[in-house]
């Protein structure tokens, strides 16, 4: 049994008495202790499949299709008290942006406080010195002090350590990091996922990793799905989407990215922009921006196929090739 | 060769003011005895992280501030000593294309009355016809159609709306360009669509550029020399070719680590840089880096290191410069 | 809601437009038989101490508190948006300086000022208008500079001025053209405003002067007759009422329609 599975996910909302289908065909699968990174860019729908693991997109009006199993439980089965429960006790979400997650009134200690009381029946002393501890093991220097401190008294990388104290205090079993170091400065951001990495390893929480660069998936997961325009376009090891990228996308996506070292000029780019969800291109919805593109391309949407163990494509210019 | 653009001693620092009555209570330095020289057709990268005055940088150049000390000297003149009049004719050899694409336009402007707007400003005057065919040259130059000239910025995408406000301050044929941060904003995919384009143009129109970003890899790819700053101070002039090879100052190093390859095989090692950049409010006497610096000594926290020679084509402000061999 | 303002709003430049043709019986002919009569058939609503008939009356001073309302508002918006605009975009010293003077002005009644003028220049119409004009001033000089200091720094006030713009034109074609929506609607409650302070000037015999049949003069004058024929009273009032209520539901409905953020500056 797989740990987290979701199954032909799909997430439509009405806007303007029109209904647009951002997320489509989203179907993937992690192990407990894996770290699954999901890659796209703006508007491919990584955020909201974040959102509908954790069961934030139903409560924003979103109508979800398809099957979300946690350790064999389906989600989308449940009401919104027995999510309730779960979120935060066993699925953690970390939002985006440090900046504007933290309550600006309350002491940020009071807050991942609050966060535990809300799953585990303790005392608020006991709170507090686990509290602590939960953030000494974060790397926040000075517990006891930033403990009564106020958000704006801390820095980027501190507050983000908190809103990561608050994901992890319950001891969650996953966790959900919506692009969590993209607010940070670089060497910060290096600190941050390090920490991630060894969440992961030391503790044995499964993390799904939500970015938009490639360098941080390469160096921190197990596994990568790449989104497109609301659709799963390829999912598989890092080894072998990194050294054998399958689909177009992917490839053309691992080419845009300048390295050190790199000879001038050899830079390549990918024709066009992405897509706004409720204009969808027909058939695969990368076509437009793909040289290898034919009449079956634009025609009709190609399903995500397992090419090999674990590895699935969606790409009818691959299918055959195998 | 020929230096296009020379800046002296520039300096500048705010005022931080507080409490009730608003009294002084420190300085910040943003930009602190930065000294350096761009020669003509060069692109200059700028790299550091937040707060290390980088764009400040740009805005003194421009003399979109006004410095408290330094000279800023473009193809012979002292910009900080041209009245007002003189400067705004000036601006048109200069140009900066910014951050944000998302509000560098008026958003009551088409885009074709944005693109068309300097030749107004700077009193070159066309027919209607000559304005015309300026605007879609210019629109098809920088990769978009003249169709794209009748929307609104908030109906183009990102990418989209960058191109536009290049076509915009290319429009008056300007010598030497100042990049802040032009990708920052975009998805990965368009940031390499705007940076062929660069590409494309600097050598089309011969021109010279300094390109500021945070994104030292991208710094390295695109420019030709790089600065490296850090809470207002240059901490290193590098060739960019030797970034990866042999950078001297200890935060160009940390720099270079905390970058994530996409390349699954190459996991980093080393120890990411602690801590993180102080408030630039009343900093203390010695090298700015000194406090994260994992070579300090304590020479380093009793007198800021001057830019000195690196011995390879480069400076760098650090009594114990890193040394590959 | 903000159909019912337009529509009342509509309503009032129709009667300002036309009010001689609407005007059953001539606003000024006096006939001291009827004087005092209640309304009746012949005399819709009443007719007052001189025999005039009320609603012709009501009528010709849709006319005078329109012109009143628009002219004085339209002072008031230009001396705003000059005074607040250098404010905001000079800071420093003229910053202060400006500031001060519109608190000050701010500070005081807007009808001590208005009396201020008008004991000044003397009563009659055109004092009014110039009256209230610089009595309402500061509201939107206090707006349009807080449109300005937020908008100064936007990424593409610095753009153009990179471009070698002009403060002239930097103010002119892209400041205040972008902090203007919230100052019309702030003028559109405004006139309301300058309707009911016409009206109050009139009240206190400093407004125009008779036979001009303003709205508040006439109020004025049945104050005399409260028990005897209240119509005289009412009547222009009722008008004044429902014309200040079109205005504030328009505005109101226009706040939506500009999609302003910050509603709590109108």
């Amino acid at each position: 049994m797989s740990f987290l599975k979701v199954k032909d996910l799909q997430v439509e909302f009405r806007v303007d008495k029109k209904m647009i289908k951002p997320i489509e065909g989203v179907s993937f699968q992690m192990q407990k202790g894996e770290v699954l990174g999901m890659v796209g860019e703006t508007g491919s729908g990584k955020s909201l499949t974040a959102h509908a693991i954790v069961g934030l997109s139903t409560l924003a009006g979103g109508v979800i299709g398809g099957s979300i199993k946690f350790e064999g439980q389906d989600l989308l089965s449940l009401s919104e008290k027995e999510m309730q429960s779960i979120r935060g006790a066993q699925i953690a979400f970390i939002p985006q942006n440090p900046m504007t997650s933290l309550d600006p009134v309350y002491r940020v200690g009071d807050q991942i406080i609050e966060a535990l009381r809300q799953h585990v029946k303790i005392s608020k002393r006991e709170a507090k010195l686990q509290v602590i501890e939960v953030m000494a093991r974060l790397n926040i220097p000075n517990p006891e002090r930033v403990f009564h401190q106020y958000p704006h008294q801390l820095s980027g990388g501190l507050k983000q350590r908190i809103v990561i104290a608050i994901g992890v205090c319950t001891n969650p079993k996953l966790l959900v990091a919506d692009e969590p170091t993209t607010a940070l400065d670089v060497t910060v951001q290096a600190q941050i996922i390090r920490l991630f990495k060894e969440m992961t390893v030391e503790r044995g929480i499964s993390l799904f990793l939500i970015t938009h660069d490639l360098g941080v998936i390469a160096q921190v997961c197990d596994k990568v799905a790449v989104m497109y325009a609301g659709n799963m376009v390829e999912f598989g090891s890092i080894e072998a989407l990194f050294k054998n990228p399958r689909h177009p996308y992917t490839k053309a996506l691992l080419d845009c990215i300048p390295t050190i070292g790199m000879a001038k000029g050899s830079l390549s780019a990918i024709y066009g922009s992405v897509p706004s969800s409720g204009v969808y291109p027909s058939g695969c919805r990368y076509h437009p921006r793909c040289p290898y593109a034919d009449e079956q391309c634009r025609k009709t949407m190609p399903p995500l196929l397992e090419v090999e163990v674990e590895n699935w494509v969606a790409c009818y210019k691959y299918y055959g090739k195998k | 060769m020929e230096k296009i653009i020379e800046i002296k001693n520039l300096s500048v620092s705010f005022a931080v003011r507080g409490g009730l009555l608003l009294r002084k209570i420190g300085t910040v330095k943003a930009v602190d005895d930065v000294s350096f020289s761009i020669n003509k057709g060069e692109i200059l990268g700028v790299v550091g992280e937040s707060g290390c005055g980088k764009s400040t940088l740009a805005r003194l150049i421009l003399r979109l501030i006004e410095p408290t000390r330094g000279s800023v000297t473009f193809a012979g003149i002292d910009i900080l000593k041209l009245s007002k009049k003189v400067l705004r004719q000036q601006r048109r050899h200069m140009q900066m294309v910014f951050q944000d694409p998302y509000s560098v336009m008026d958003p009551r402007y088409t885009i074709f009355r944005s693109i068309a707007e300097p030749f107004q400003i700077q009193n070159i005057r066309f027919t209607t016809e000559e304005k015309r065919k300026k605007v879609d040259d210019l629109l098809e130059l920088v990769g978009l159609s003249s169709e794209h000239g009748f929307s609104y910025p908030h109906e183009l995408s990102g990418g989209q709306k960058q191109r536009a406000d290049i076509a915009r301050m290319l429009a008056l044929t300007p010598q030497f360009v100042i990049l802040d941060e032009p990708t920052a904003a975009l998805d990965v995919s368009v940031q390499a669509q705007i940076i062929k384009l660069l590409e494309g143009l600097r050598e089309r129109l011969d021109l010279t550029l300094l390109f500021i970003s945070h994104d030292l890899s991208l710094v390295s790819y695109f420019c030709d020399r790089v600065i490296v700053m850090y809470l207002g101070r240059i901490v290193e002039i590098i060739s960019a070719d030797l970034i990866g090879k042999n950078p001297h100052h200890p935060y160009t190093q940390a720099l270079i680590e905390s970058i994530f390859k996409a390349v699954p095989d190459e996991k980093s090692t080393a120890a990411p840089l602690e801590g993180e950049v102080p408030s630039p409010f009343n900093l203390p006497r010695g090298c700015v880096f000194a406090s994260r610096c994992r070579y300090a000594q304590p020479i380093c926290l009793e007198k800021s290191p001057n830019l000195e020679e690196s011995g390879d084509g480069g400076q760098v402000a650090c009594y114990f410069p890193l040394d590959s061999n | 809601m903000g159909v019912i303002g337009t529509v009342l709003i509509l309503c009032l430049v129709f009667v300002a437009i036309f009010a001689p043709l609407l005007e059953p019986y001539s606003y000024q002919s006096q006939n001291i038989e009827i004087m005092n009569s209640p309304p009746s058939l012949t005399h819709l609503l009443g007719t007052d101490d001189f025999g005039r008939d009320v609603f012709s009356r009501v009528i010709r001073g849709a006319r005078i508190s329109f012109v009143v309302g628009v002219l004085s508002v339209l002072i008031s918006v230009v001396i705003g948006v000059i005074v607040g605009s250098i404010a905001g975009f000079y800071g420093g010293v003229v910053d202060i300086i400006l500031t001060t003077i519109a608190d000050l002005t701010w500070s005081m009644p807007a009808i001590l000022i208005a009396l201020l003028i008008v004991a000044v220049t003397g009563a009659g119409l055109e004092s009014v208008v110039l009256a209230i004009g610089l009595s309402y001033w500061a509201q939107y000089a206090r707006l349009i500079r807080g449109q300005i200091l937020s908008l100064k720094s936007a990424v593409f006030i610095e753009a153009t001025r990179s471009l070698g713009a002009s403060d002239f034109v930097l103010l002119f074609k892209h400041l205040i053209p972008n902090s203007l929506s919230p100052v019309i609607v702030a003028a559109t409650i405004g006139i309301g405003n300058a309707i009911v302070l016409e009206a109050t000037l009139g009240f206190l015999g400093m407004g125009a002067q008779p036979p001009t049949p303003s709205w508040g003069a006439m109020m004025s004058n049945g104050t005399a007759y409260l028990f005897i024929a209240p119509w005289m009273i009412i009547f222009p009032g009722l008008a004044m009422m429902i014309t200040v209520l079109g205005f504030n539901l328009f505005g109101d409905a226009l706040i939506d329609v500009m999609d302003i953020k910050n509603k709590d500056s109108i």
